[in-house]
């Protein structure tokens, strides 16, 4: 079964998502997530979506779920790289994430990560 | 329609084609008041080629139905005639004047032509006269085409020249908006912004709203979105130059604005982009 990769480092997990979501998928990267969040003691997550031209209510909902699940494993959550059209359309949507931080790219990510664990 | 008059317009026009035109371009000229304008040898040149291309459509379709394709170079002639002059400046009564100014000499030479056939003049006058109508109409039609799509295009730019996004300093971004925010301005601003943000990797955007005129819950609502957005792709917005009045505004309508950061000016809000992107300024020790 397809599968979205989550990889380790250090403390952190970091998942790169390339593949276009459908919500099978979403469900399946939550549940390994949290089971990661534990397996690993992950302090922060990194969920890049640069890579996603589109993004539909349902992820959103997804994302912002996941942020509250990992924030009750003790594990902070970043969401890097949206693309501006997806932005535009969560907002009208109005989905704004409340509660999940942004950066703009993976290396402010991981900055911000950093800072909140210091 | 009767076929009997049809053909004498061909001929006219073809038998007489230098009188006409001498007659035509001194009707056209005394009436411009702006003779400046086109240069005597341009309107010459157009008018010559619309007297041909009449010609060869009046042959081809002796029943002066201008719609039909027989017509289609005329049209092509008077819609490029009428463009350009939207670009010189003409009025619709000049542009129309060209092919109005054609009327009086050509009617001139059909009296010469049929007249011993007073029934035969009067059908051709009517029917000539109608097909000139239709002629000018279009020429005010294709002007007023011309002048709705330079307006556009002038929209289109002005839309771009007002919401221009510039860097301050290394992740900073401010936003001047200046005049009325309505929705499809809003959406220029916000791409635009966000744009920018990619481009720049700018992690705090100044959204300054001193040249705004009024602010209601639908701009506020804009503002609040363009904020969110910019927050969902990791960058952090601080609204500036909200004026006394504005803020009464705003709080009497309602809108929260707790969760964004304001200034009063564009210079507060700089100082704390600064601050947040780990920059400080000092004021260089000046030497007496």
């Amino acid at each position: 079964m397809e599968r979205i990769p989550i990889l380790k480092m250090g403390d952190m997990l970091l998942v790169t998502i390339q593949v276009d979501m459908h919500d099978r998928l979403a469900m399946t990267l939550q549940d390994d997530l949290t089971s990661r969040i534990v397996k690993d003691r992950a302090r922060g997550v990194l969920i890049d979506i640069s890579a996603l031209d589109i993004v539909d209510s349902f992820i959103g909902r997804m994302i912002s779920n996941t942020a509250a699940m990992a924030r009750i494993l003790d594990a902070r959550t970043v969401l890097v790289g949206m693309q501006p059209a997806v932005a535009i359309t969560l907002v009208e949507l109005g989905l704004t994430l409340h509660g999940v931080r942004t950066a703009l790219n993976v290396e402010k990510g991981v900055q911000l990560l950093k800072q909140t664990a210091e | 329609m009767s076929m009997a008059t049809t053909g004498h317009l061909a001929k006219i026009l073809t038998d007489n084609q230098d009188v006409l035109l001498e007659g035509w371009l001194g009707g056209m000229l005394s009436r411009m008041v702006r003779r400046d304008k086109v240069a005597e040898g341009e309107i010459r040149q157009q008018a010559g080629r619309f007297i041909q291309l009449v010609v060869k459509a009046v042959e081809k379709d002796p029943t002066y139905d201008f719609e039909a394709s027989a017509w289609t170079e005329v049209r092509h002639l008077l819609a490029e005639m009428s463009a350009a002059r939207v670009r010189q400046g003409f009025t619709p009564t000049e542009t129309a004047t060209f092919i109005f100014s054609l009327k009086e000499p050509l009617f001139t030479q059909l009296r010469t032509y049929l007249a011993g056939d007073q029934a035969a003049l009067a059908a051709e006058v009517t029917e000539t006269g109608t097909l000139f109508d239709r002629m000018g109409l279009y020429t005010v039609e294709e002007y007023q085409r011309s002048r709705e799509s330079v307006i556009m295009r002038q929209q289109q730019e002005l839309l771009e020249l007002s919401t221009p996004v510039v860097q301050l300093w290394k992740d900073v971004l401010a936003l001047p908006l200046i005049g009325t925010l309505d929705s499809a301005r809003t959406q220029v601003v916000m791409e635009n912004l966000l744009q920018k943000i990619i481009e720049t990797g700018a992690s705090i955007a100044i959204i300054d709203i001193t040249g705004v005129p009024t602010v209601d819950t639908l701009v506020a609502q804009h503002l609040l979105k363009t904020v969110a957005a910019a927050r969902l792709m990791g960058a952090d917005c601080i609204i500036s130059g909200i004026r006394p009045q504005i803020a009464q505004t705003i709080v009497h309508l309602g809108v929260n604005l707790e969760d964004v950061t304001t200034k009063a000016t564009l210079a507060d809000a700089f100082l704390v982009a600064l601050k947040r992107v780990g920059a400080t300024v000092v004021r260089a020790e000046t030497a007496f």
